[in-house]
């Protein structure tokens, strides 16, 4: 049977059954593995999924993911796990997904990433592991590389409906905590970076406690990015593994305000610090009309809607968001997108994207591009707004826009927008997001003077995500600037690393005085 | 951590005090500092409340608040010994306190409770305290006598002549101004459009005057930024730049209309919350406590 026509369930289980008897033989060639069409993620429809918060993608079936993993060559040199900023073992993971062996799979993952299910579902892949994947290169196009996400995201939701968690007793030893060692360590904020350093730490042995600024843990996969793009259930689920290894979380808990670093550290007994509070301060425009009533931060209008559910007003929720019917939301990144796609959610009936370069500048990932123009956001490049026009009452009416052309590459490598002299128009709206990136929160840096920053406001760390102070640690957005989950949580991996290994020596030498005594 | 209630009183028709157990935030308090509350862990909205007091020994800390919507009722509707699910803080800058010389202090309606500590620790840094305080009428006036204690001269009034003078706070404020031994600064806590009228008052003379926003928050930590007001036509945060600004430099105008974007949905909350909340004591004037 060949690839090419198969649409039905029925037709894929059958397809799968003759490749994998092939496989076991020992006989499916990499021309056979070609053949294989990359296998679609089933969606939402999307008129339908304008009207409702639900996941977007679907997930893949068992045979779906099989018959996507075959087409993996198994590479020798694995180009894939290079792409990978936790190195995860990506070819092995995908092959035990071929065979039906998930459990095994996802331990695989687990040894090097603690949230497969959220990368699954928000890592930009087709910038990393899929970019170099062998079988996309082959086709000269990256959207025909093995969907190593949708697969890492299968395996880790068939991993939650086996188990209840994605590391529960089951299979693995993720949820191993070695002896107690007496050590206490002490991780600020509890997004993706703060949860790996936790985990990592806590399995060293250490007494570890998270602190959260806000209510609810799970950082900005519970205030920034949507239930339609990764539901709020499943990192709950993730958080409670960590919960379950013996890491405490305390909530309403902002250090540089209800304790500051100093004091974790001098009189808390807390033997180091993770500072892990991500990007922190949304960024304005500085345009006339920007404090206008309609105008939010991305940062507000998707904290209104997603962690305190505003989209549920009424019906359980008491924070109200804005209704706007005609929106304008600034910005090409995932964040602009997904401020996009909930406003069409929340009724809006006309919204535009207007991002001052060109759809190949986006910073957004594809798939997010694709999903909000198929929701009916409409695209307006290569133009930005002046200032922004209220009524007599602040409200927003409207926005005094310019067109831009692309000049030459700036130090970020992408062309440089040139505003068009004399170019103005105006769009009616009555609301208008701002999405154009975050600086660093000043909160610890005003209130931990031995703690040295960069002139952005970010912490400077070393290789080891070490600070300039003895026994902290920082990484994620407050390092790094605005970057992703898996990158954030890479720096947690690595400086928990350096956190055991410091605590360690710590100890060590605690007990040497003693000893020659 | 949940949050128990281990007193609680009436002070007038709709404003109402608490002493809560939060320990931390009663150490690392100080007058000026706000706290957000949520009430449950479900989707409670936050909202910011001054803190009026606080007591490190028992742990705990003194609010006070207006019944003016779905939230603020709810929390009239708790007793001593139920339990607020969340309150982080002490959030904002600290008030600048030193000896100014002479300061007078103007709080209106609920205003005077963020204005308390304030007040106190101006008090005690050797300052000569003028208290000026307005309601709309007599019942609607709070902490009259702890006003009294630490003030050097008190000035009430009522927009309705029910007790005290019958004024807006601004007139008393002028003459303070215009007396030969004329304040070194002034405090003005209350209504957006009071704190307005004591800038206009005290621009005039040339006094310095700190007045607290109460702006519409989420996070509290600088993090939205739904809070933000226009300082000398600069947009500032007042959660990590305030909430203490100088009165000269606030545009008032824009600060009110924001405050009042949500009203139509906030009403509609509170309407709600009227019509099918089962819990509505009716609290009697003393204070209520564990111990009866």
């Amino acid at each position: 049977m060949r690839g090419d026509n198969i649409t039905t369930e029925e037709q894929r289980r059958q397809l799968l059954e003759e490749l994998f008897e092939k496989k076991k033989a020992g006989k499916l060639t990499p021309a056979e593995r070609f053949k294989i069409p990359p296998q679609p993620m089933p969606e939402q429809d999307h008129n339908d999924r304008r009207h409702n918060v639900n996941e977007v993608a679907l997930g893949y079936t068992e045979t779906v993911a099989r018959l996507e993993a075959m087409r993996c060559l198994q590479c020798k040199n694995a180009p894939c796990i290079k792409g990978c900023p936790v190195q995860i073992r990506i070819k092995d993971f995908v092959a035990a997904i071929a065979d039906g062996r998930y459990e095994e799979a996802l331990d695989i993952i687990k040894e090097n990433s603690l949230l497969p299910a959220v990368c699954g579902r928000v890592c930009p892949q087709e910038v990393q592991c899929q970019q170099t994947c062998t079988v996309g290169v082959k086709f000269k196009d990256p959207t025909k590389a093995v969907s190593i996400g949708r697969l890492e995201r299968f395996v880790a939701d068939h991993g939650l409906a086996v188990a209840g968690t994605a590391t529960d007793e089951g299979p693995g030893t993720s949820l191993a905590v070695a002896p107690q060692t007496g050590m206490r360590v002490a991780v600020i904020g509890s997004g993706p970076a703060g949860i790996v350093a936790a985990a990592d730490t806590r399995r060293a042995g250490h007494d570890v406690t998270i602190f959260e600024a806000f209510h609810k843990p799970g950082g900005v996969m519970v205030y920034g990015i949507p239930e339609f793009r990764l539901p709020k259930a499943i990192v709950q689920k993730e958080i409670d593994t960590v919960a379950k290894m013996g890491v405490k979380i305390i909530c309403n808990f902002i250090v540089g305000r209800t304790r500051t670093v100093d004091q974790l550290m001098n009189e808390d007994g807390y033997d180091a610090v993770y500072i892990g509070v991500g990007a922190g301060l949304p960024t304005f425009m500085g345009i006339e009309g920007e404090s206008l009533i309609g105008v939010y931060s991305a940062n507000e209008y998707l904290t209104r809607a997603n962690l305190m559910r505003a989209y549920d007003f009424g019906k359980g929720a008491d924070t109200p968001i804005a209704h706007p019917k005609k929106v304008a939301v600034i910005g090409g990144g995932n964040v602009a997108m997904d401020s996009a796609r909930m406003a069409v959610r929340l009724g809006a009936e006309k919204v535009n994207l207007v991002y001052r370069r060109t759809e190949n500048e986006m910073p957004a990932r594809i798939e997010e591009v694709r999903h909000a123009k198929e929701e009916g956001v409409e695209f307006r490049i290569l133009q930005s707004p002046k200032r922004i026009i209220g009524d007599e009452n602040c409200h927003v009416v409207g926005i005094e826009c310019l067109k831009y052309r692309l000049g030459e590459p700036d130090e970020s490598g992408r062309r440089r927008p040139i505003p068009i002299e004399g170019s103005e128009f105006t769009i009616e709206l009555d609301a208008v997001i701002i999405a154009i990136g975050n600086v660093a929160n000043p909160l610890i840096r005003q209130t931990t003077p031995a703690l040295a920053f960069n002139k952005r406001g970010n912490i400077i760390v070393d290789e080891d995500c070490k600070t300039s102070m003895e026994g902290v640690y920082a990484g994620g957005d407050i390092v790094l600037g605005t970057a992703t989950v898996i990158l954030a949580m890479g720096q947690g991996r690595i400086a928990a690393a350096a956190i055991n290994e410091y605590l360690a020596r710590k100890k060590e030498t605690a007990k040497q005085p003693t000893d020659r005594r | 951590m949940p949050h128990k209630i281990v007193a609680k009183k009436q002070l007038s028709q709709d404003i109402f005090t608490a002493e809560i157990e939060a320990p931390l935030i009663a150490q690392a308090g100080s007058p000026g500092q706000f706290v957000i509350v949520s009430i449950n862990n479900q989707y409670a909205e936050r909202i910011p409340l001054t803190i009026t007091d606080a007591d490190v020994r028992k742990g705990t800390i003194r609010l006070i608040w207006q019944r003016v919507g779905k939230t603020t009722a709810e929390l009239s509707d708790l007793q001593v010994g139920d339990e607020i699910a969340n309150i982080s803080g002490p959030l904002g800058r600290p008030t600048r306190i030193e000896n100014f010389g002479t300061v007078v202090c103007v709080g209106g309606g609920i205003g005077s409770a963020p204005l308390l500590p304030i007040a106190k620790a101006l008090k005690d840094a050797g300052n000569k305290i003028i208290s000026i305080l307005g309601a709309r009428s007599k019942n609607l006036l709070i902490l009259e006598d702890e006003f009294r204690r630490i003030s050097d001269e008190l000035i009430v009034t009522t927009d309705d002549g029910s007790y005290g003078r019958k004024a807006l706070v601004t007139e008393p404020l002028k003459e303070v101004c215009h007396r030969k031994a004329r304040p070194d600064r002034a405090f003005a806590i209350g209504p957006a459009l009071m704190m307005k009228f004591c800038a206009e008052v005290t621009r005039q003379f040339d006094i310095p005057i700190q007045v607290s926003l109460n702006t519409i928050m989420v996070d509290g930590t600088g993090m939205c930024g739904g809070c933000r007001v226009e300082i000398d036509g600069k947009p500032k945060f007042v959660c990590v730049d305030g909430p203490e600004f100088d009165g000269h430099k606030v545009n008032f105008d824009l600060m009110i209309k924001r405050l009042n974007a949500y009203s139509s949905q906030e009403q509609q909350a509170y309407e709600h919350y009227k019509k099918f909340s089962r819990r509505r004591h009716g609290d009697g004037p003393g204070w209520t406590t564990d111990n009866g």
